[in-house]
């Protein structure tokens, strides 16, 4: 029963949910709106709990152990102060709370999504090495693709903007589309499994 | 009274609705059908025949192994489902090679499907004595706070082998970049093309498309599952061959769905 009755509810709710959106009555609407927001918003504010329970759980049994004692003292103290900045100040434009998350939080949001030009340029270097036909070709299209995108290549070579575009609208997207509809039948079929009940992995029992 | 069908079904979607029945009904067929469900050889996956070798690098260097399912999906996805059934594979493997296994995740309910998954696959194997819930950790939401999580998780614990398997978005590079400067070994795969290419470049295998979905059929050999892969190609026979008759069609007396195409 274990294993029985979680399977029989995501097969009812997987086969409401499929039908519902083909569905444009207003009955169907609500129960889109009842199980996908409604419920959902439930769900995910109790598991919610449960990680921050589990993160300040993992966090003070590797500071007993001294495991990088430092980082998990800050990210604790993280963890502790803004809810209760939120619960002092509020959350209004000018209170500790906005604060903080406008000095403190998106400056360190920032400077990791900033990493990631760096990790562009040695990724890149690595990708374009044309150690192979196809690998040749790739470095070809890419170096067009980067000429036509700057300013100076554009200006200096009339076809250029042209080809690169031609390579972005046709093989680009020819083998972009091609993933894309195996992607789509290996979700499909995956659902499939879930509602079927053949793919129970997710149960964590045996498949 | 009765209501008209019109009013239950949205004609925009009709043809979706047509097309996901006739697929379901090949999935069905294949699966259920005592013949169709004979024996099917799946052509090797280079992705998943690594996983074997990540995993007992990770043993033998007797550093730990990550996994991840990256920031962008929910455990509603299927490739976050994908993921986890490549997660219980590597969990059982792990498990009886006493080969230490993290699991960060930016989403609670999936940290806790994660915890269910990895305890099973321990249980099964009979090591449940080795299972440790907090490596299967809830880390942040934020995309960037989990991005440094991980990303930080990678510099200090240095695993020996990496699975970046799942929905991934901005994040994708960071951590493959950082794995890759780890030097661990690394097998990544989503259903985001964009970050594919990222993946391509900076992981040593990656599974493209349709080969994570594919993924729990060729670990466990399942018949039922496998069956379900071979309705993947039948349905792809028939989108190609859908899509030179309307092309023909198209290039001969015009095209007959007018009302369908795009403004």
């Amino acid at each position: 029963m274990r294993r029985k009755l979680p399977q029989i509810i995501v097969a009812a709710v997987g086969l409401i949910m499929f039908l519902v959106y083909f569905s444009g009555h207003p009955t169907a609407q609500r129960v889109n709106q009842t199980i996908l927001v409604d419920y959902w918003q439930i769900i995910f504010a109790f598991t919610l709990i449960v990680g921050v329970i589990g993160f300040a759980r993992s966090n003070l049994q590797q500071i007993q152990r001294g495991d990088g004692r430092f980082f998990r003292i800050v990210s604790l103290v993280g963890l502790v102060s803004m809810p209760i900045l939120a619960l002092i100040g509020g959350i209004n434009a000018g209170s500790p709370f906005v604060w903080m998350f406008d000095h403190v939080q998106a400056p360190m949001q920032a400077t990791v999504f900033a990493l990631l030009a760096f990790f562009v340029a040695s990724a890149a270097l690595r990708g374009f090495r044309a150690r192979s036909v196809p690998a040749a070709i790739l470095l070809l299209a890419a170096t067009i693709t980067l000429l036509a995108r700057s300013d100076v290549g554009g200006a200096t070579i009339a076809w250029l903007p042209e080809t690169a575009e031609w390579i972005r609208a046709h093989p680009s997207m020819a083998a972009r589309r091609a993933i894309l509809i195996g992607i789509g039948l290996g979700s499909l079929t995956t659902s499939l499994r879930i509602l079927i009940g053949i793919e129970r992995t997710w149960l964590g029992s045996e498949r | 009274m009765l209501v008209p069908l019109t009013a239950w079904i949205e004609p925009d979607r009709l043809p979706i609705l047509i097309a996901a029945i006739i697929a379901t009904a090949i999935v069905l067929y294949t699966t259920y059908h005592r013949r169709s469900r004979d024996r099917y050889r799946m052509r090797p996956i280079q992705g998943l025949q690594a996983v074997e070798d990540a995993i007992g690098r990770a043993t033998e260097m007797a550093r730990p192994l990550l996994f991840t399912p990256g920031w962008g999906g929910d455990i509603q996805r299927p490739t976050t489902i994908a993921a986890l059934n490549i997660l219980s594979h590597v969990a059982e493997k792990t498990s009886r090679y006493d080969c230490r296994l993290l699991f960060p995740t930016h989403d609670p309910v999936i940290m806790s499907v994660a915890q269910e998954v990895g305890r099973e696959a321990y249980i099964r194997t009979g090591h449940s004595d080795r299972f440790q819930a907090d490596d299967f950790a809830y880390v942040s939401s934020s995309q960037f706070g989990y991005a440094a999580a991980v990303e930080g998780m990678i510099a200090r614990e240095n695993p020996a082998s990496v699975f970046l398997l799942g929905t991934f978005e901005a994040e994708s590079l960071i951590l493959a970049e950082v794995g890759n400067a780890s030097g661990a070994i690394q097998i990544a795969g989503t259903d985001s093309t964009i970050q594919l290419a990222f993946f391509i470049v900076a992981c040593d295998y990656t599974l493209i498309g349709e080969e994570l979905f594919a993924a729990s059929a060729y670990l466990s050999q399942d018949p039922a599952i496998l069956a379900s892969v071979r309705a993947q190609d039948i349905m792809k026979v028939l989108i190609v061959i859908a899509i030179l008759t309307l092309l023909i069609i198209a290039s001969t007396v015009g095209w007959p769905l007018e009302s369908l195409s795009a403004p």
